[in-house]
């Protein structure tokens, strides 16, 4: 499509405006971290004297570092189960046409409508019956079944609607067991999706506050955000030094969208809609 | 696509039945047109079930129960009260709460689907650097909401602090009190919310975009249709789906929202920028009253399935139009 140059010029005008509107809170942020706390102009002037010390302070002080690893520990954690079962689960919900796989199915659709909310105190009580609470193991259970009947949605459907059965025919035909067909034939197919669901599911483990929140007060361990979280407790009006904590706290998540921007957008474009 | 063949069903689910019955099958069924595994692997599901169970739904009966107790985290024996806390609900502050939280999901929707479809329109034609732009507008998408609240706090900080009072000096306006006033701490929720995850509207408008054929596009322009006409007549009804969803999802997301309120405002200034679920907080760690926390939840939880099952039955319509 051949646009006019005047609705050329709008266009540009407009999503490079959009653009710069996105990136002003992005250029605050990186100008006060690195700014001294002796120099005291406008948060809008650019810095003039430039200094990577509030990293260094914000890192020894946070205990970013830590929480970092805790993390990648329950992110990665909870992203091996609840790909494995629901993996798993998606194979009879998707190709057997009994009853019984119809109806489970439908008993894990309704866990989307669930909100979290109502279940969070009873599960609360749950984890401090078990002594799970304060270790990264509630989280794990909490993030494995809380993203069961999405994962087990996005999977179910791509396999009924996206992967032929020919394959699956064949490999039975020439005399495969139906747990081999599942392992070598349908996990391989399903590659795609489960990406998208890796990383719908990892960002929203990596980014949640209140779940760890709540189940690691009181404990030496903490998440990104609750780590974050204690801080700017402590150094509410350092804004240089909380900004520099922010930066620190986001870079691994923007550093790997960054490296696979690709992936990430497509599967938010097509996930989401689920 | 998904086979809703009754033929197809029946006869798969017979000859996975006639299969069992024999034991070995001798005679398979010879017109069966779908294959079916049968029941013979429903275990699989059966660790997504347990913990499905465990953390999902037996929590979430329990907490249905608990709405209609008098628990809290001093007395944990509880007894039976009812309706009471339903009621308790809406003569406390939660009423206006739940107002304020439906604004903001409206405000946040409307927004949100205004400017990432805008910018999907524009970004899906000839735009200098646009996989750049995408990039840059979908990036908020994946830093928590926790950080973006605080990085929103100060840049709405107060007079003579903040970034936007600082702009707004420099333009020579009036420095504004963003965060200690509930209507201009609404304003700046909203905000922190539209430059999160406006984001993700537009990719969903691209993906949706792209499902619109050049040739009718073309075909449209030859005919004389200006830009706007091909927009209205053309791309939108291919658009439909992708409108739904995303209205949908900035509503429920909407709802929600609880890192941006925590980390802007806290709920403050005197409690008048809480929503249900910084509402549902408050009740929990400071004041232990579980049973009103559960009850709080029990609504949101109604209002957001809801909205779930009208964009579900409304998407589900357009399909079988479509």
């Amino acid at each position: 499509m051949k646009g006019s140059r005047g609705g050329s010029i709008v266009a540009h005008t407009f999503s490079y405006g959009s653009t710069l509107l996105f990136l002003f809170p992005v250029y605050v942020l990186i100008n006060l971290a690195i700014r001294p706390a002796s120099e005291l102009i406008s948060p809008l002037s650019p810095t003039t004297h430039p200094t990577f010390g509030n990293f260094i302070d914000a890192w020894k002080q946070s205990g970013l570092g830590w929480a970092i690893v805790t993390s990648v520990i329950v992110t990665v954690v909870s992203c091996v189960p609840i790909t494995i079962f629901s993996l798993m689960a998606s194979y009879p919900l998707a190709r057997s046409t009994a009853r019984l796989s119809r109806t489970t199915f439908y008993f894990f659709l309704v866990g989307l409508l669930l909100p979290f909310q109502v279940a969070f105190l009873p599960l609360y009580l749950m984890m401090r019956d078990l002594q799970l609470l304060g270790t990264v193991w509630s989280l794990v259970l909490f993030y494995t079944g809380l993203q069961m009947p999405f994962s087990i949605f996005l999977m179910t459907t791509f396999l009924r609607s996206s992967v032929e059965q020919e394959f699956e025919e064949a490999a039975h035909i020439d005399g495969a067991s139906h747990f081999k067909t599942f392992l070598y034939i349908v996990v391989p197919l399903l590659r795609p999706v489960v990406g998208t669901m890796l990383i719908l599911n990892g960002v929203a483990i990596w980014n949640d506050f209140f779940t760890p929140l709540l189940y690691l007060s009181g404990s030496n361990i903490s998440t990104i955000p609750v780590a974050l979280y204690s801080f700017v407790g402590v150094y509410v009006s350092n804004w240089p030094l909380v900004f520099a904590a922010l930066i620190i706290s986001m870079s691994p998540i923007l550093a790997l969208f960054v490296a696979f921007q690709r992936y990430v957008i497509r599967g938010f474009a097509g996930g989401l809609k689920g | 696509m998904i086979i809703h063949d009754p033929l197809a069903s029946a006869s798969g689910e017979l000859s996975s039945r006639a299969v069992r019955g024999v034991g070995v099958s001798t005679s398979p069924a010879p017109k069966r047109r779908r294959h079916s595994i049968g029941r013979q692997l429903w275990w699989f599901a059966v660790p997504a079930l347990v913990v499905y169970v465990t953390v999902v739904v037996s929590p979430t009966v329990q907490g249905i129960v608990m709405s209609s107790t008098d628990q809290t985290a001093l007395a944990p024996t509880a007894k039976f009260i009812g309706t009471k806390n339903y009621v308790m609900v809406f003569s406390t502050d939660a009423g206006a709460a739940a107002i304020r939280t439906l604004e903001i999901a409206l405000a946040a929707m409307v927004i949100q689907n205004v400017l990432g479809l805008l910018l999907a329109v524009v970004l899906n034609g000839r735009v200098l650097g646009r996989n750049l732009l995408r990039t840059i507008i979908f990036a908020p998408v994946v830093v928590s909401p926790l950080v973006s609240g605080y990085l929103f706090q100060f840049l709405f900080g107060p007079p003579n602090v903040g970034a936007v009072n600082a702009v707004f000096h420099a333009l020579g306006l009036r420095q504004v009190v963003w965060l200690g006033q509930p209507n201009t701490a609404l304003i700046v929720i909203v905000i922190v919310i539209g430059w999160q995850f406006t984001g993700s509207t537009m990719v969903i408008y691209l993906a949706g975009l792209q499902g619109v054929p050049e040739e009718i596009l073309e075909a449209a322009a030859l005919d004389g249709a200006g830009a706007f006409a091909r927009f209205w007549f053309v791309t939108r009804p291919f658009l439909a789906p992708a409108v739904i969803i995303n209205l949908m999802l900035g509503l429920i997301g909407g709802l929600k929202v609880f890192d941006q309120i925590f980390a802007t405002t806290g709920g403050g200034p005197a409690g008048l920028t809480n929503t249900i679920s910084t509402l549902i907080y408050q009740l929990i760690t400071p004041l232990g009253n579980y049973g009103r926390a559960s009850a709080l939840a029990v609504l949101l939880a109604v209002a957001i399935a809801v909205l779930s099952i009208i964009q579900f039955a409304v998407l589900r319509r357009r399909e079988v139009k479509a």
